[in-house]
């Protein structure tokens, strides 16, 4: 009997311990990237670092300006919210409102399964296809761009934002639907008036999931964008976002020095960034989740 | 055909798959008249009441046989368009179901989706068919708000009054009152007897004394078949079916 009560207690303790371990790493990883970030705001300057416009690490003297990465993933990440919310959303109400179910059995499957390529699998299609036929198209130096980039990207996010935008639209009762259509609405007014505003903010927050999902990537920018640490003028500009500049550079920042705790503070900023996203994606469900009587 | 009758099925039969949820089933629906439809649960009479504002075809994977008329047209036929029939026969569901939008704009959506675009009128209306449903001096002053923060029976007759504001020419109620208490029972029950100037009507209810209260004809269901139906006097004082009596005396169902 006693024995018994041991083992309870002993797995009820592993499991604790397993389930606040991910909070564990959360916190380590937070203490880590404060610890080696913010030596160079010291050094530089927080603002100088922010919005310096200088991106020249090894020049001798060195500039840390981050500005240049900094737009460089605002211009993708935007660039694959044009791409990825118009497919993501489209398709999700396709499968949800229009599709047979045969139809859906077979699509649904297909478009989960674009999220399991490896992103080293899309950059090297973003290479070897987008960039020649950009290079081609629009007579550029180089097809390596911010376009190349946010086209990748937004297809890589498209998965993200399907899945979580038909799971929004699922959740909108049956009811509601039916009683829209009882008082002579047809099936566009039903979607438009009823549907998509009760799924609303579920579609809101996989859009910003997938954001955070486009802002973090870092392979395939690192393959496709360019990688050119200026400030992009136009989507057909090479660019360095900040994952890939930490990426390419961390190999040889020497470690301690003003480079390495560089590297870090951008790795801070890019951790607030989708923290932030990722809150507030998740008010936003919680409250859509209220909104429409699920539990909280 | 008689003048007097609305709606009309005439030998239907219909299936979720493979299963038939109703049989061979015939029955007039008469104008400016309450039609009760009773019976066990799962006999098929929500799936009998739906069949008039086509609303099982927005289930998938069923089928009809048989026919369907309202003022003898048949409803079916290819060239009709469903929402037109709904701008017609209007739906009460069993659970309420207001949309997550304001009081006012509950109402008001079933005028906007008609193509109604005057401000006035649509306020009008809103305000008239809150009345008329019972509930305007409950939230005249919360137009506004949303119609999810009212309470069960409020929202049945916010639901109630959504589907007047349409002005349709049949109402079904399947079961309105399922989930109300007494009072909000006896309101619609009132409100049922006051529209039927004004519509033909249908009521599914589980509620015999209900049935009995506010119908003028009462159709018994079991097991997808229509048993009888006839004048609810006669129904419930001398049913010619044994098992309609069984049923009404409470003796089984
Ligand atoms: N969407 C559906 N898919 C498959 N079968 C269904 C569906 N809806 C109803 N049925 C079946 O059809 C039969 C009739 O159901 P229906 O809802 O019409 O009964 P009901 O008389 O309204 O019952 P209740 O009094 O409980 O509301 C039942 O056997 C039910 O299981
Ligand atoms: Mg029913």
């Amino acid at each position: 009997m006693n024995y018994k009560r041991i083992k309870e207690k002993i797995y009820k303790w592993i499991f604790t311990v397993l389930a606040f371990s991910s909070l564990f790493f959360l916190v380590g990883i937070m203490i880590v990237l404060f610890k080696e970030g913010t030596p160079i705001f010291k050094d530089v300057g927080f603002f100088k670092f922010l919005f310096g416009s200088k991106w020249y690490p090894t020049y001798e003297p060195p500039d840390f300006g981050i500005l240049p990465l900094i737009l460089g993933s605002i211009w993708v990440t935007a660039g694959a919210i044009i791409v990825c919310v118009p497919l993501g959303v489209g398709s999700a109400l396709y499968l949800n409102e229009l599709a047979g179910f045969r139809q859906r059995q077979f699509l649904k499957p297909i478009i989960e399964l674009l999220a399991s390529i490896p992103s080293v699998v899309y950059g090297f299609f973003g290479m070897v296809i987008v960039t020649p036929f950009l290079q081609k198209t629009f007579n550029l130096p180089t097809g390596l761009t911010a376009l190349n980039a946010s086209l990748i990207l937004g297809l890589m996010a498209t998965p993200t934002v399907c899945s979580i935008a038909e799971d929004a639209l699922s959740y909108v009762p049956r009811s509601f639907r039916e009683a829209s259509f009882a008082v002579g609405a047809n099936r566009w007014q039903t979607l438009t008036r009823v549907v998509i505003p009760a799924a609303g903010s579920g579609i809101s927050t996989a859009i910003i999931l997938g954001m955070s999902r486009a802002i973090g990537e870092t392979m395939t920018v690192l393959m496709v964008a360019g990688g050119a640490g200026v400030i992009p003028k136009t989507f057909l500009d090479p660019v360095r976002p900040m994952t890939s500049a930490i990426a390419a550079e961390m190999g040889e920042a020497p470690m301690g020095g003003d480079h390495y705790h560089a590297l870090f503070a951008i790795a801070l900023i890019l951790f607030l960034i989708t923290f932030v996203f990722n809150i507030i994606a998740e008010i936003i469900s919680r409250r859509f989740r209220i909104k429409l009587g699920l539990s909280g | 055909m008689d003048s007097n009758i609305k709606m009309r099925a005439d030998k239907v039969n219909f299936f979720y798959g493979s299963t038939q949820a109703l049989k061979s089933v015939n029955i007039n629906i008469f104008k400016n008249q309450v039609t009760a439809l009773i019976g066990p649960s799962g006999c098929g009479k929500s799936t009998f009441i739906r069949l008039f504002n086509r609303m099982n075809e927005l289930v998938v994977n069923t089928r009809l046989t048989g026919k369907i008329y309202i003022d003898s047209q048949d409803i079916n036929l290819l060239c009709i368009d469903a929402v037109d029939i709904r701008r017609r026969v209007g739906m009460v569901f069993q659970k309420p179901n207001p949309f997550p939008k304001s009081i006012f704009d509950n109402i008001a959506y079933g005028l906007r989706v008609n193509g109604i675009k005057d401000k006035n009128f649509i306020e009008e209306r809103v305000i008239q068919t809150l009345k008329k449903a019972a509930l305007w001096d409950e939230v005249k002053c919360r137009l506004k708000e949303s119609a999810l923060g009212l309470s069960g029976g409020q929202q049945q007759r916010l639901c109630i009054a959504r589907c007047l504001a349409v002005e349709t020419e049949v109402i079904l109620f399947d079961e309105p009152c399922a989930s109300l208490d007494p009072i909000s029972t006896g309101k619609i029950e009132e409100l049922i007897l006051e529209l039927k100037k004004d519509y033909t009507i249908v009521i599914v209810t589980h509620n015999m004394q209900q049935a009995a209260r506010v119908s003028d004809f009462t159709g018994f269901f079991l097991l997808g078949e229509l048993i009888e139906f006839g004048k609810t006097s006669d129904i419930f004082t001398a049913p010619k079916d044994k098992r309609t009596e069984a049923y009404i005396t409470g003796r089984f169902g």
